[in-house]
């Protein structure tokens, strides 16, 4: 929304973070699901060049010299992860770089870089406008400002919100028509899945962190189900670099998916804790970092949701394995369903 | 600028150099951290995360963490040793890997470091992923059911062979060892002799007709645990 009402101050934002820090170009990463925005951003930028807001002497100051150049995406979303997407912009594979050194010290090509993200570089020229005692005066304590929120899902006025930060999420909830929600995912794939009991929350930094996903679960869905979207995101979205990401979203995955078919055991909520944990502790980069946080913020706030599924059965065997399912190709090669486990084909 | 940084690795004080890893001020003090994807020579890498260390609390590899001044840094812990055999795991049930009759058991150092941390068996399912094997070079083969993603010899082949031969295609999962070529190595300018050829820690990228010229039980983990190379240089 901020790219096609206010290209602009994006631009101006761009334009004077460049002369803050003495930088002579400027990147918008534009993803590829956005190509659709790039002829009319490139118009925009040639007004400004026509407006002497961009390029040499800007506004006729001799030495402030500054471009601003788009760089298309493919769409990856580990693009968003600052040295991934410096990655992307050089021409390399979309993969997060090694840490230290910080794009700070050595970014795009080398070169020292800041990365900051659309809305930040929109509120700098508003900041220089009206004062920052203004936009001091929104928002709650460490956390200045107003938030755009895109909300979505179960909710009757879906769209975007401008909020003061700081807000209570039951606020958010009745803006957007979602007073039912069992659940709320906040802060998109990587955020938290939260029941009512934290609906009291405020949207900050400190508390609810988000970049701007509110997406809303009504009565009847399921939160396992939600977890396991986000974690088959998650496998497609790793690069693959590091070993917890790689292979550890795909075996939170096939766990939850095994809880999921009925087959769960109660040790496997202890597995997904154990496993989910090292993924967040090992992994290289934010995705990875967060990947196992749909399952483990849905573990911690709706862990009887959990339960219910891998309730140890009356004989205590619980079968984790399918033996139908195993036996069922056999069974078609051989034209006749299983002796030992007898059960008519057509019956599957 | 002082030519020492003081730091602490699991209660022992160590001095190391300006500008060296958490992993190289550890080697020379003779503290062995588990690495799989590092190699001394090569450019720190950080993808296999077996050093992972927590420094100051902090989870960092040990292999790509510049020292700083100060640093308490916990290796040997328990709740380490938990990520790392977590780790392992995962390398194990990612490939295929069939010891008993991969011509690189006794040498693997994927092996090695599982005996290191005993795991007899994965805790995690196996995944038994449909691989490749590239035999097209009469002097060298890739088995791609043993890679374990580490770039050795992507950065082996780039930085000490100048020939990029090796590389990475798709993502995720689907990450795999790709060759310099539209599809075989034999297209490829690799070299038997190429540097690149010694640095593969795993059964995947093998060098012909080698395969059991040092007999099983004389082999570099035979009798000595992986590590031990580095941790008796500290007792000397």
């Amino acid at each position: 929304m901020l790219l096609t009402e206010r290209a602009d101050r994006l631009f101006a934002g761009m334009t004077i973070a460049g002369y803050a820090i003495g930088a002579a170009e400027g990147i918008l990463y534009l993803r590829g699901e956005y190509a659709y925005l790039r002829a009319f951003l490139e118009d925009v930028l040639t007004t400004r060049y026509r407006d002497h807001l961009l390029g040499a002497a800007i506004l006729g100051k001799t030495g402030f010299d500054f471009d601003i150049r788009i760089q298309m995406g493919a769409g990856a979303y580990v693009c968003g992860e600052e040295t991934a997407l410096i990655s992307s912009c050089e021409g390399l594979r979309g993969d997060p770089k090694t840490r230290p050194p910080f794009p700070a010290q050595k970014g795009y090509l080398g070169l020292p870089t800041v990365v900051n993200n659309v809305e930040t570089l929109c509120c700098v020229p508003k900041i220089l406008e009206e004062g920052p005692a203004t936009f001091g005066g929104h928002g709650s304590p460490g956390s200045s400002g107003t938030k755009l929120l895109s909300i979505s899902g179960d909710c009757s006025r879906p769209g975007i919100y401008e909020v003061e930060f700081g807000i209570p999420l039951t606020e958010v909830l009745t803006l957007a028509g979602a007073d039912d929600a069992i659940a709320v995912q906040v802060g998109g794939p990587s955020g938290q899945l939260i029941g009512p009991k934290d609906y009291a929350r405020k949207i900050c930094f400190d508390d609810l962190a988000t970049g701007g996903s509110i997406m809303t679960f009504g009565p009847g869905r399921d939160v396992l189900k939600t977890a396991a979207c986000f974690m088959d995101f998650f496998v497609d979205e790793s690069c693959g670099y590091c070993t917890p990401c790689r292979v550890g979203n795909v075996l939170l995955k096939d766990r939850l998916e095994r809880i999921r078919a009925g087959r769960g055991e109660p040790g496997d909520l202890d597995y997904l804790q154990r496993l989910g944990t090292t993924v967040k502790t090992a992994s290289r980069c934010g995705l990875g970092q967060t990947s196992a946080n749909p399952i483990l913020t849905s573990l911690a706030n709706f862990r009887p949701r959990y339960e219910e599924m891998v309730k140890a059965h009356q004989d205590g065997f619980n079968p984790s394995f399918d033996v139908r399912a195993a036996v069922s190709e056999a069974e078609g090669i051989a034209g006749h369903s299983s002796v030992i486990y007898p059960q008519p084909i057509e019956e599957r | 600028m002082s030519d020492t940084v003081a730091l602490t690795i699991d209660n022992v004080q160590l001095q190391g150099r300006p500008g060296q890893t958490i992993l190289e001020a550890a080697d020379e003090a003779g503290i062995y951290i588990p690495r799989l994807c590092h190699l001394k020579g090569l450019q720190p890498f950080g993808s296999c995360r077996v050093c992972t260390v927590l420094v100051n609390g902090r989870p960092q590899a040990a292999c790509t963490q510049p020292i700083s001044p100060g640093m308490v840094i916990e290796s040997s812990t328990e709740q380490v040793r938990e990520i790392r055999k977590d780790l392992i795991d995962m390398l194990f049930v990612e490939g295929n890997h069939f010891c008993m009759f991969c011509e690189r058991s006794g040498n693997c150092e994927l092996q090695a470091m599982a005996y290191r941390f005993g795991i007899s068996a994965p805790r995690y399912p196996f995944l038994f992923p449909s691989r490749a094997v590239d035999a097209s070079h009469p002097d060298i083969m890739i088995d791609h059911n043993r890679c374990i993603r580490c770039a050795r010899c992507v950065r082996a082949s780039r930085d000490l062979d100048g020939k990029e031969v090796f590389g990475f295609v798709n993502r995720g999962p689907h990450k795999e060892l790709a060759v310099n070529a539209a599809a075989r190595l034999v297209d490829t300018t690799v070299d038997v002799t190429d540097q690149a050829m010694n640095v593969c820690p795993v059964g995947a990228l093998l060098k012909k007709r080698t395969a059991y010229v040092v007999p099983i039980g004389r082999r570099k983990y035979d009798h000595t645990p992986i590590g031990s190379e580095i941790e008796g240089a500290r007792s000397q």
